[in-house]
């Protein structure tokens, strides 16, 4: 290539004055854009292996509860993809105590998207108004907060606590119908998972729209 | 071939000769000078390394009996704990060693922030102290989630879908850094690889490069004067500096025995401190279905876990008018020259508006994220003549005082349940803490400064 003819092995090291030789300025800049090419193209199995496994993706499967031993005014806990799903019998007071405190809530109406299925669009957020089924993680960081069903002044809520659960964490209440009240660092209700009860009533399957026919 | 001229001779010169052993001894230890007049202050950085070496050593020996994974790792702490022979003497020390990092890193920091040790030319120093800092605070989150005790879990599970809270990409993110839709089996085995091979070796070159810097610059001391700009002996040295090694190598060994008292006495009489070493819902095994009633992190984060607890919808109102009035008195001052006039109002005012636009949750965690990464800016913040608080104004060392004040109070309110007291209190903390850092370029350069000494002040004893 260009090199000075007179540079030589013997007369030393290369001649600190030469001018840069602009074919080997292109071929030093190829090889370390190819180089760094390949590195990122090497980064993404790595980054990639971070993902959920096909196995964590496969462990999703709809559980069963059986719902028919479950008196009023208590709560069931079931694990589905690793999470506690609560499924509650409210009382025909707790129903109607609900809508009073509307003007408490950050999400009264459950519009935010996301976390409300179609058919849990209304007061009580359920399909059968007496049975709301929620995912137990609070959507401020993913606590699972406690049930405080009993009504009125008690450490750590307002006086005028109308029912629901208390997130041990941060301290976002809930009502019973898994919405959000105010001001908390909470942001949203709890969601409510896709379920369907069984014809006779008396079993729910969670992770479903439609209960499966078992012939 | 001609090998390289050294003074020593025998097995040293002939190492020497291939490997500078001696110059790296003289350059780091007995012809390393550090100012003269150093307090019991300069035990903390000496001490955080000992601590490192004990966390690296005990954890070598923790790992031999250890099981990531998440059917026999609460178990495999247990056997360690009761089986084998001497296996809760490591272990203690792995833990009290976890929390006794930050009690040294933190007085270390403090110094830093008394001495002015961050300022020019001192600033890469304090960089890479703070980036030691994040790796700590990895370490002692990752490590946490190894027991697979309750504690674990649910910090583990809040501390994850914090990064949920970013716009956009947050959910899917946290799915990334969980590997599962849960923190799983998968998530366990993740962070024991970044617990014990990742950080630690981000950790050790950035405590290399820590020295490195710190032997290149030269050590400040209590005046924040440069011996460096003083007096010289005849062979150039400066007079007001003394050899590392012997004197502060067995200065050093006298904090060393002082620290190793409180050591032992915390690992075998108190190795859980009531709770705030090793947390008492952590001898529970973790259970995804049941939060304890009450969780709060290891003591060393509560003073940020506080700050995100802080930010309720209500306080970013607080927050997004501190950013509106910033924005205009930038503004109105014209300090800034050019585009940067207009440009850094109009990012302020955009932050104002956002922080109303996204969730409060989203700005909880920058308030946390923020209060640590603002220590990166802190040698930029500061504009005070004079590095020493001997030399500040009596008030500054009263603003001092309520900053170590406000972060201890932070400190004790995250670990407290919430109730509308302590949230008001964690906001008026999270406040203080913000403006004494934002304002810093303010407040720093008001007063009445004392004159600073040519030299140190050292009374020979």
């Amino acid at each position: 290539m260009s090199q000075n003819p007179t540079q030589s092995d013997e007369q030393g090291a290369v001649d600190p004055n030469l001018p840069p030789d602009p074919s080997r300025r292109f071929w030093v800049a190829s090889a370390c854009t190819l180089g760094g090419v390949a590195g990122v193209a090497t980064a993404v199995p790595f980054v990639g292996s971070f993902a959920p496994s096909e196995k964590a993706k496969a462990a999703g499967a709809p559980v069963e509860a059986d719902i028919s031993n479950l008196p009023e005014g208590q709560m069931m806990v079931v694990e589905w993809r690793g999470k506690p799903i609560w499924i509650v019998h409210r009382t025909k007071a707790e129903l109607a105590d609900l809508p009073k405190h509307d003007a408490e809530l950050a999400d009264p109406k459950s519009q935010r998207p996301g976390f409300t299925p179609q058919f849990a669009e209304n007061e009580w957020r359920s399909r059968k108004p007496e049975y709301f089924i929620c995912i137990g993680i609070c959507t401020h960081l993913g606590c699972s907060p406690t049930a405080h069903f009993q009504t009125g002044a008690q450490p750590g809520l307002p006086n005028d606590w109308p029912g629901g659960w208390l997130c041990p964490c941060h301290g976002s209440t809930f009502d019973l119908a898994g919405r959000v009240f105010k001001n908390k660092p909470a942001p949203d209700n709890l969601e409510v998972p896709p379920y369907a009860f069984s014809p006779d009533g008396s079993h729910v399957m969670i992770g479903v729209d439609e209960y499966p026919n078992k012939a | 071939m001609a090998e390289n001229n050294v003074e020593t001779t025998g097995l040293m010169g002939w190492v020497d000769r291939r490997f500078p052993l001696t110059k790296m001894f003289k350059e780091h230890m007995s012809e390393y000078y550090a100012p003269k007049n150093f307090n019991f202050w300069y035990f903390f950085g000496s001490l955080a390394l000992l601590v490192l070496v004990i966390q690296v050593v005990t954890g070598i020996f923790l790992v031999m009996n250890y099981k990531p994974d998440a059917r026999f790792a609460f178990e495999s702490v247990e056997y360690i704990m009761r089986e084998v022979p001497g296996g809760w003497f490591i272990r203690y020390m792995h833990s009290t060693g976890a929390s006794m990092f930050f009690v040294v890193v933190y007085l270390h920091m403090l110094r830093g922030l008394f001495y002015g040790s961050y300022r020019k030319p001192r600033e890469l120093v304090w960089i890479f102290g703070v980036g030691i800092f994040l790796c700590l605070m990895g370490e002692a989150f990752f490590g946490y989630l190894l027991p697979w005790g309750q504690m674990s879990y649910w910090g583990a599970q809040v501390i994850v879908n914090l990064f949920s809270a970013i716009p956009f990409i947050g959910p899917d993110l946290s799915l990334w850094i969980r590997g599962d839709y849960v923190v799983s089996d998968a998530t366990l085995n993740r962070f024991f690889s970044f617990h014990v091979i990742a950080i630690p070796l981000v950790l050790i070159g950035l405590v290399v490069a820590h020295i490195i810097a710190l032997h290149e610059v030269g050590s400040n001391n209590p005046d924040g004067v440069e011996i460096k700009q003083g007096p010289k002996d005849k062979y150039g040295r400066p007079v007001d500096g003394i050899p590392f090694h012997p004197f502060y190598s067995v200065h050093d060994i006298v904090g060393v025995a002082g620290f190793l008292i409180v050591f032992a006495a915390i690992i075998f009489f108190g190795p859980e401190m009531g709770g705030y070493f090793l947390e008492y819902n952590n001898f529970i095994p973790a259970d995804p279905l049941k939060t304890p009633p009450h969780i709060a992190p290891v003591w060393y984060f509560t003073p940020f876990y506080t700050m995100l607890r802080a930010t309720t919808s209500d306080f970013t109102w607080v927050l997004s008018a501190a950013a509106a009035v910033a924005a205009l008195a930038l503004f109105a001052k014209g300090k800034l020259s050019g585009i940067w006039r207009l440009a850094v109002p109009a990012i302020l005012i955009i932050v104002a508006i956002l922080m109303k636009t996204l969730d409060a949750k989203f700005w909880g965690v920058v308030s946390m994220g923020g209060a640590v990464v603002i220590l990166f800016f802190l040698p930029w913040l500061d504009h005070s003549p004079v590095k020493s608080i001997r030399y500040r104004p009596s008030w500054h060392k009263v603003l001092y005082g309520i900053f170590i004040v406000n972060f201890l109070i932070l400190g004790w309110l995250g670990t407290q349940p919430v109730n509308a007291t302590f949230t008001l209190m964690g906001q008026i903390g999270t406040v203080i803490y913000l403006a004494f850092f934002l304002l810093m370029p303010v407040w720093s350069r008001l007063g009445t400064f004392k004159p600073v000494p040519d030299r140190v002040t050292f009374r020979a004893h």
